[in-house]
């Protein structure tokens, strides 16, 4: 019981954020937006068990990611408004929702469909079971053995695109 | 214990954190005066009150009587919510910091913490980086030159050093196995040859716990590296533009991160609650808290004593001190400690 | 207990408001936000499942698709101000010659 109340008030925060971030006009506004979604994601992360993941969105998506882009919205400054030219007011006030409830509602029915709807997860399985499941030593152990060369070719990518950015970024002297 | 009970003592425990930070925090600016003020040869405030004992509690009266101001044209919703942002951050992290040991009080057996999570370490580190959008904010909200540069600078600043911070608390995590702070105090219990206490600075992490201090002070913006709010550099860099109540906000977030800092410092690298425990029950397990306070009012004492000596950094020299020197030195600390646990 | 479909519909909710900002929107910097927008809803499918067959192996995932994000979010906001840099503008109907 406890469980779906809880989902229920970070999902609608999600959606909030989420619909908040497509009507507001100021970039910022967006991306404030954004990372009341990240958090909130966090907190379901919380509940599915995932909470070495939960740390790692707060830490690396909300906490990083997102500075990066307030600091490019505050030192740019620009956007204030944005008009969307030549656009239909009709098909966008029709479309956008159209396109949210048509997906949730083929999502909805395909999971229906599959069965996946008796399933119920979270809950005190996974609460109480937070020694072997989603605890970092666990995720460590996958990571390092099954999973090695990925996180090596990850750390690769991270390299060059850290010299891409500042590359990219430097002011032509 | 049932789930009534259990909130009811959650409660009771973030009123009482929550009452002795707030005071610690208003205690440390006055320790803070008077210890700059002797090192500087002079007395600190001594007018309020016998040794100036009352001086927090005038300057929070003039704080709530000052008017505030809102500057033109500034970015309302967010010029106020920076300052919450910052200091709801700041006093967030004392609910996973653990100060004793189990206590028992009548049929109640309880933990001196308020929430015993097992991913503890994480969670501060995950509130310090949400702490960076309380500053990035109040900087760009105030629409005030200085301000801009200042909250540009702090941010960039708290987030560079973010990242030597983490990697200094691996090599205490590759000792204790665990990320729950309880956990890590638990594994530095004990002596060696019956007076060497086993704490983690002994255990080799010097260079980590040097690392570490030189991040947390580069991440509360106090000096050496306080650039971004020095007077005679950017007016008072992001917090230019605020005044009375949310000014005071600021300043008490930033003594607040001092104190999570300085806990942090005892429980990771100091053995946190460890000492000698004599006497009867009740005596016992109130002890440890005791020797908890001893080692964050020591932590605070060089905070404070740092402050009153060094000068400053410039600003350049104080990235490159993080990028070039730190970075590398915690990642080298990284793998000698892996070695020396693998190869033991 | 939460049943397995309410995770996946709220995804798709995310994924579908991500890729509805992708279409609207005009400032660069918002189409970004949009980009992160659908790749957490992606996330949650991923820990929902991860959920269910009691399997780590989604939320290494999970840890692969942050990084990934966090890369191309670092190299995507440096083009960004160097276009800015160049065409002094950040409504991509604008950005619409090869030279100015």
């Amino acid at each position: 019981m406890l469980p779906l109340v809880l989902f229920f008030i970070f999902a609608a925060l999600c959606v909030g954020g989420a619909i908040n971030l497509l009507v507001q006009k100021h970039p910022i506004n967006s991306a404030l937006s954004l990372i009341v979604v990240m958090g909130s994601l966090a907190l379901i992360y919380l509940l599915l068990g995932a909470e070495f993941v939960a740390a790692v969105q707060v830490i690396v998506y909300a906490g990083a990611v997102m500075v990066l882009f307030v600091f490019v919205i505050m030192l740019l400054n620009a956007g204030v408004e944005e008009r969307t030219e030549h656009a239909s007011r009709v098909a966008m006030v029709l479309g956008v929702p159209g396109l949210i409830i048509g997906l949730s509602l083929a999502v909805w029915v395909v999971s229906h469909l599959a069965g996946l709807d008796r399933i119920a997860i979270g809950g005190p399985t996974v609460m109480n079971g937070s020694d072997v499941f989603g605890n970092p030593q666990a995720i460590g152990h996958l990571l390092f053995r099954n999973f090695l060369l990925p996180f090596e070719v990850t750390s690769i990518l991270i390299l060059i695109a850290i010299m891409g950015a500042v590359v990219l970024a430097r002011r032509e002297e | 214990m049932g789930i009534g009970t259990y909130i009811l003592v959650s409660l009771v425990k973030i009123v009482i954190a929550l009452l002795v930070l707030l005071t610690a925090v208003a205690y440390t600016t006055l320790l803070e005066r008077k210890v700059v003020g002797h090192i500087q040869n002079r007395w600190g405030p001594s007018r309020v009150g016998p040794f100036g004992i009352w001086q927090p509690l005038a300057d929070g009266l003039k704080f709530i009587f000052k008017e505030d101001i809102t500057p033109p044209f500034a970015n309302k919703p967010l010029y106020m919510l920076a300052p919450i942002i910052a200091l709801t951050t700041a006093l967030t992290s004392i609910a996973v910091i653990p100060i004793g040991p189990w206590i028992k009080l009548g049929s109640i057996n309880t933990p001196l913490q308020i929430a015993d999570v097992n991913i503890g370490l994480l969670i501060i580190l995950g509130v310090t980086s949400v702490g960076v959008y309380g500053v990035a904010l109040a900087g760009w909200s105030s629409n005030s030159k200085y301000s801009m540069l200042g909250g540009l600078r702090a941010s960039a600043q708290m987030v560079s050093y973010e990242i030597a911070l983490g990697l200094s608390l691996i090599g205490v995590l590759i000792f204790a196995g665990s990320f729950s702070l309880r956990d890590i105090v638990d594994s530095q219990a004990g002596t060696w040859l019956g007076f060497i206490p086993k704490w983690n600075l002994f255990k080799g992490q010097f260079v980590a716990f040097f690392i570490y201090i030189m991040a947390a002070y580069a991440e509360t913006n106090r000096i050496p590296f306080d650039l971004p709010e020095a007077e005679t550099e950017l007016v008072a860099g992001y917090h230019t533009e605020y005044s009375s109540m949310k000014f005071a906000m600021f300043f008490m977030a930033e003594y607040a991160n001092m104190v999570t800092v300085a806990c942090l410092a005892s429980i990771l690298f100091l053995g946190g609650w460890s000492g000698p425990v004599f006497g009867p029950p009740i005596v016992q397990s109130l002890l440890p808290v005791f020797w908890f306070a001893v080692r964050v009012f020591a932590f605070m004492f060089i905070y404070i004593w740092v402050r009153g000596t060094l000068p400053r950094f410039r600003y350049d020299q104080l990235m490159a001190f993080g990028w070039k020197f730190l970075l590398p030195l915690a990642i080298a600390n990284i793998v000698v400690t892996s070695l020396v646990v693998a190869l033991k | 207990m939460v049943p397995l479909s309410y995770y996946l519909v709220l995804s798709a909710i995310l994924f579908a408001c991500g890729v509805a900002g992708f279409l609207i929107k005009r400032n660069i910097i918002t189409i970004f936000l949009s980009i992160e927008l659908m790749l957490n809803g992606v996330n949650l499918s991923f820990v929902a499942f991860a959920a269910q067959l009691k399997s780590l192996d989604g939320h290494i995932f999970v840890f692969f698709v942050m990084v990934v994000a966090a890369a191309e979010a670092a190299v995507g906001l440096a083009i960004i101000i160097s276009v800015f840099r160049t065409r002094e503008t950040l409504n991509v109907d604008r950005v619409n010659l090869l030279k100015l």
